[in-house]
């Protein structure tokens, strides 16, 4: 049995180093203005579902059928195949506005936080992408997702892969825009640096008021990389309600975070508890 | 195509034949190496064969078609009953923990006699439940070890996966006096002691850890899980509940094997578990009423009818012991503590269904129900556990201790001293 001193000695030592590991494990911050980002101006969106087509011929699942080319047509909904899709059921009953769904590359995310094996990560530049080799297929991200993005190769048997929009994160490396705002029509999509476009969002809703509404993505879960401008509501427009401002990894921070100071604990009070069940050498009954 | 098809025949076959081949190796070595005389039994062997069967048809199907074309998951629900049986074994093994920590940590004579049956069920409920059912479970099913090499601190699933392959260690050196002194390696068997106590300090910490952490793997999701689960507190009210079954499995568990297999034990182990478990019980309903009262969450009970049943479901089932328990006059009686232990048993793995299937479905849009197939696997799983828990009390020394007068197992050498956990670590 250690002594008294070592004991408590052994307990100071491990809280400051605890201490210190935690300054060490701080999650480092994508730079919020600096990363890249597109801006989604549902206003200009015509439903013409060219960057759904272009987005589908870039990750090598081919265009869209002829038969599915059309307003509306089409199953509507991201599946493995389906990184991004044009959203018609949203704007209540009479107004169909089309809707452009994709992951939305948060600055902070949640599948990231979530993944075990870090198969999920946020890089510097923006996108959020999928390391397929390192992954374990778990499925804690397709759950955690608050925008319910990341989808599943169900009928592998062997290596199920992890299917999500990667912001054409190779296609930025070469200095290129995502093959979706390459493709689009009507300006409806922006890519930039996340401030400049945050800022012009922001110009657009002071200079036309009549004409937008409501900004997406700026705070909400802590911020996303895509942003939305409308004339109608984020609630109206397809996306999950009730979502807090604060970024989702730090609900699960707050508990992981207090796990240092638990093992410490717990094992100081049993090792005393031991010690006094057993002092002078004898069991107590 | 055709080809295809005829090779997974093949394989069903073969695994459907070797699932009931040793089915019914189980049944003839649990039966002591006779073949069934009564209709019973007979029926006994017929359940298990079947039940074996299929599972193997399941597994086949499983690993050759993968996750989409067996179960009922999607993209919309991708955790079905196989992570909920995660969550229910792990919660179903505290009793694993909370035993060898009253004996080992606390060293209440009283419980020894129960320590190796609980630590058995533990390790066996740990094993088929966090390992078993991942392997199932987890798409890449190969790549389990991966978490050994690639770190994310940041992940609850992470850490959880590190507890897990700790505290089956830890389990196993609980675990591993048993089968030593059925070997006959008293030297190792004695090595083993000593170095028990520093380890059952850390799977009570490693069981802090994880059992708190299943709770917060769903601090992730606010808006997918109804407020009548999802709160801030969900890690706390996990390792308190997991106490309390604990409490309650350790009272199971003691009572069946000690009730089946015949052997004495005093009634106040049991009746004083169930005093323990009391006001841990009245804590933890305390905390779940208050919480649900703060954050205005009552109204989900009418909301969403299934819900809203199936928490009640669970807020009765918890609170049932409390007066079995109460009742001075019924607590003196064992049969009485056994009947407090089913309910919480029943209703902490009710609450972590609900946690990880029931209370997702309304935000998820999902009508989720697990397969044929899942359910097949779930009940292999559990069987699993029953027959080799039956095999082990039957061939391992289970209920040798020097406290209840030294009962053989058959098989086991007759001069053989047992080492009870007194001798432990040199404190005596």
């Amino acid at each position: 049995m250690i002594s008294r001193r070592k004991f408590f000695q052994a307990g100071a030592t491990s809280a400051l180093a605890v201490l210190g590991a935690r300054r060490l494990f701080a999650e480092p911050q994508v730079d919020p203005n600096g990363c890249a980002g597109v801006l989604v101006d549902l206003t200009r969106c015509i439903g013409c579902r060219a960057c759904e087509n272009a987005c589908r011929v870039r990750a090598g699942f081919g265009p869209l059928p002829t038969a599915a080319i059309g307003y509306g047509a089409g199953d509507g909904k991201l599946s493995f195949h389906t990184r991004t899709f044009i959203d018609f059921r949203n704007g209540g009953p009479k107004l169909k506005q089309p809707v452009k769904r994709q992951c939305m590359h948060c600055l902070e995310p949640a599948c990231v936080s979530v993944c075990p094996v870090a198969a999920l990560e946020k890089t510097a530049a923006g996108p959020v992408v999928y390391h397929e080799n390192i992954c374990i297929g778990c499925r804690y991200c397709i759950l955690a997702c608050p925008f319910s993005v990341p989808k599943y190769e169900w009928d592998n048997a062997l290596m199920p892969r992890v299917g999500k929009c990667d912001f054409c994160a190779d296609r930025q490396a070469k200095d290129q825009s995502p093959a979706c705002v390459a493709s689009c029509p009507t300006g409806a999509l922006k890519f930039g640096k996340r401030g400049g476009l945050l800022q012009e969002a922001k110009a657009r809703l002071d200079s036309q008021p009549n004409r937008y509404t409501s900004i997406y993505g700026e705070d909400i879960v802590g911020g996303t990389s895509w942003i939305y401008v409308s004339d109608t509501a984020p609630e109206e427009l397809g996306f999950p309600p009730g979502l807090p401002n604060e970024p989702l990894p730090s609900l699960t921070w707050k508990a992981i975070s207090k796990l240092p100071f638990v093992v410490i604990g717990v094992g100081l009070m049993l090792s005393a508890i031991v010690r006094w069940r057993t002092r002078n050498g004898m069991e107590q009954p | 195509m055709n080809e295809f098809n005829w090779i997974l025949a093949l394989f069903r076959t073969v695994g459907v034949l070797a699932m009931m081949s040793a089915a019914g190796l189980a049944c003839w070595l649990l039966s002591d190496r006779q073949f069934p005389k009564r209709v019973s039994a007979v029926f006994g062997w017929l359940l298990l064969i079947v039940l074996w069967g299929l599972g193997g048809y399941a597994l086949i199907s499983r690993y050759a078609l993968g996750l989409g074309a067996v179960t009922n998951l999607s993209d919309q629900f991708p955790w079905g009953i196989w992570k909920a049986l995660v969550l229910c074994g792990i919660a179903f093994a505290a009793g694993g923990f909370l035993t060898a920590c009253l004996v080992y940590i606390f060293r209440i004579r009283m419980f020894y006699p129960i320590l190796r049956p609980v630590v058995l069920a533990a390790y066996l409920s740990y094993m088929l439940s966090a390992s078993g059912a991942l392997l199932v479970d987890l798409g890449r099913y190969h790549q389990i070890w991966r978490p050994i090499f690639y770190w994310q601190h940041h992940s609850v699933l992470f850490e959880i996966s590190w507890c897990v392959m700790l505290y089956t260690g830890v389990l196993s050196v609980e675990f591993a006096p048993i089968v030593l002194d059925r070997l006959g390696w008293m030297r190792v068997s004695r090595f083993v002691h000593t170095i028990t106590v520093p380890f059952v300090i850390c799977g009570v910490i490693l069981s802090t850890l994880h059992q708190s952490s299943l709770g917060s793997l769903f601090l992730i999701v606010p808006t997918k899980l109804l407020p009548l689960w999802y709160t801030p507190l969900l890690p706390i009210f996990f390792f308190l509940s997991a106490l309390i079954s604990g409490f309650a499995m350790a009272i199971f568990v003691s009572a069946l094997t000690f009730w089946t297999f015949r052997q004495p034990l005093e009634p106040r182990v049991l009746t004083s578990l169930a005093k323990g478990m009391t006001p841990l019980l009245l804590v933890y309903l305390f905390l779940r009423v208050a919480d649900l009262t703060a954050r205005n969450a009552w109204v989900y009970v009418f909301r969403c009818p299934l819900q809203g049943l199936m928490f009640t479901i669970e807020m009765l089932l918890l609170t049932l012991p409390l007066f079995v328990v109460l009742k001075t006059r019924w607590s003196g009686r064992r049969r009485w503590a056994f009947a407090a232990a089913i309910p919480v048993v029943t209703g902490v793995i009710l609450n972590r269904l609900n946690v990880a299937w029931i209370g997702l479905l309304p935000a998820t849009g999902s009508h989720y129900f697990p397969s044929w197939i899942e359910i097949t696997v779930v009940l292999n799983l559990v069987s699993f556990g029953v027959v080799i828990f039956g095999l082990a009390a039957r061939y391992l020394p289970l209920f040798e201790h020097p406290d209840i007068g030294g009962h053989h197992a058959p098989g086991a050498t007759a001069d053989m001293t047992a080492i009870g956990p007194l001798e432990v670590s040199g404190h005596v």
